[in-house]
């Protein structure tokens, strides 16, 4: 079933299209950002949230990555467990960071929307905690990676604590129907946002999901280059 | 475009601030390695 996908999981397949793939990528992420903050800052301002709707087009895309890469980092844990696929560990160990940077600008700017429109910059409810959750899961499994020296025993235990922490996908996305606290309940699925506001928040989210598969493909590109570093360093000390 | 984001820049523009820098700093950051390793790699195999 998956044939296709680990014809391309040979790093050197993987460095060959990728490094193709890059230019594209980063110019299409310039471009749907920039996109982005030109329909943002046209909109008019909320009827509610007057000009503070702005914050809605960093902050919402930052949250929605922020969940999305640690689903990514799950799926690749999943192949690390199963298939014992040295790109699926680089995979994962790379997303991780990127998703502990995505979680905390969406807890930063959530908060600075938070202030002006419920009076508060925190509150402990079950969107922001569990989002404060999968801040430290991210931290806690970088912090793993980099505690275990034996790789082949690090990706195995990283990618159990990863899939056991995916546990906190669903509570993210449900907890504001399970726990009817602070934060506002879903409304892009459910038609709620006008579309002069929901063109923009799209753009952004394509724009944010655009720079994360770049920098993803960089920074897997980078650990596989320090890898070859590595086996050549360790190939002259055994000489 | 309307930069009039009175009465809420102080709130409105450090988000787009901290934006900006954090998501600036991990490209930075993420490039910064790139450039790094590959110049480890391209050393390494100049001396083999």
């Amino acid at each position: 079933m998956f044939d296709w996908l680990f014809r391309y999981a040979n790093p050197a397949r993987f460095m060959g299209l990728s490094g193709a793939l890059l230019p594209w990528l980063a110019a299409a992420t310039i471009l749907t950002i920039a996109i982005g903050l030109y329909l943002g800052f046209s909109a008019p301002p909320d009827y509610q949230q007057g000009r503070t709707v702005l914050i809605m087009f960093v902050h919402v895309p930052a949250a929605s990555m922020a969940t999305m890469v640690y689903f990514c980092l799950a799926v690749a844990s999943l192949f690390s467990l199963v298939n014992r696929h040295i790109l699926a560990d680089v995979a994962a160990r790379t997303a991780a960071p990127l998703g502990a940077v995505f979680t905390l600008l969406a807890l930063a700017t959530g908060s600075l929307w938070g202030k002006p429109m419920w009076g508060t910059w925190w509150e402990w409810d079950g969107r922001m905690t569990s989002t404060l959750v999968q801040f430290f899961l991210y931290l806690g499994y970088s912090a793993l990676w980099n505690a275990i020296e034996d790789e082949t025993k690090a990706a195995r235990i990283c990618a159990i604590l990863a899939l056991v922490g995916a546990v906190n996908i669903p509570i993210i996305k449900f907890s504001v129907d399970w726990w009817a606290t602070l934060h506002q309940g879903e409304s892009i699925m459910s038609g709620q946002v006008a579309p002069v506001f929901l063109a923009p928040l799209l753009t952004m989210m394509g724009g944010y999901f655009l720079l994360f598969v770049t920098l993803w493909l960089v920074r897997i590109r980078t650990m596989i280059v320090e890898r070859r570093a590595r086996s050549l360093m360790q190939a002259g000390a055994a000489a | 475009m309307n930069f009039d984001v009175s009465p809420y820049g102080a709130f409105i523009w450090p988000a787009y601030g901290l934006t900006v820098v954090v998501l600036g700093g991990m490209i930075v950051w993420t490039l910064a390695k790139w450039r790094a390793a590959k110049a480890k790699l391209a050393a390494l195999e100049a001396k083999t």
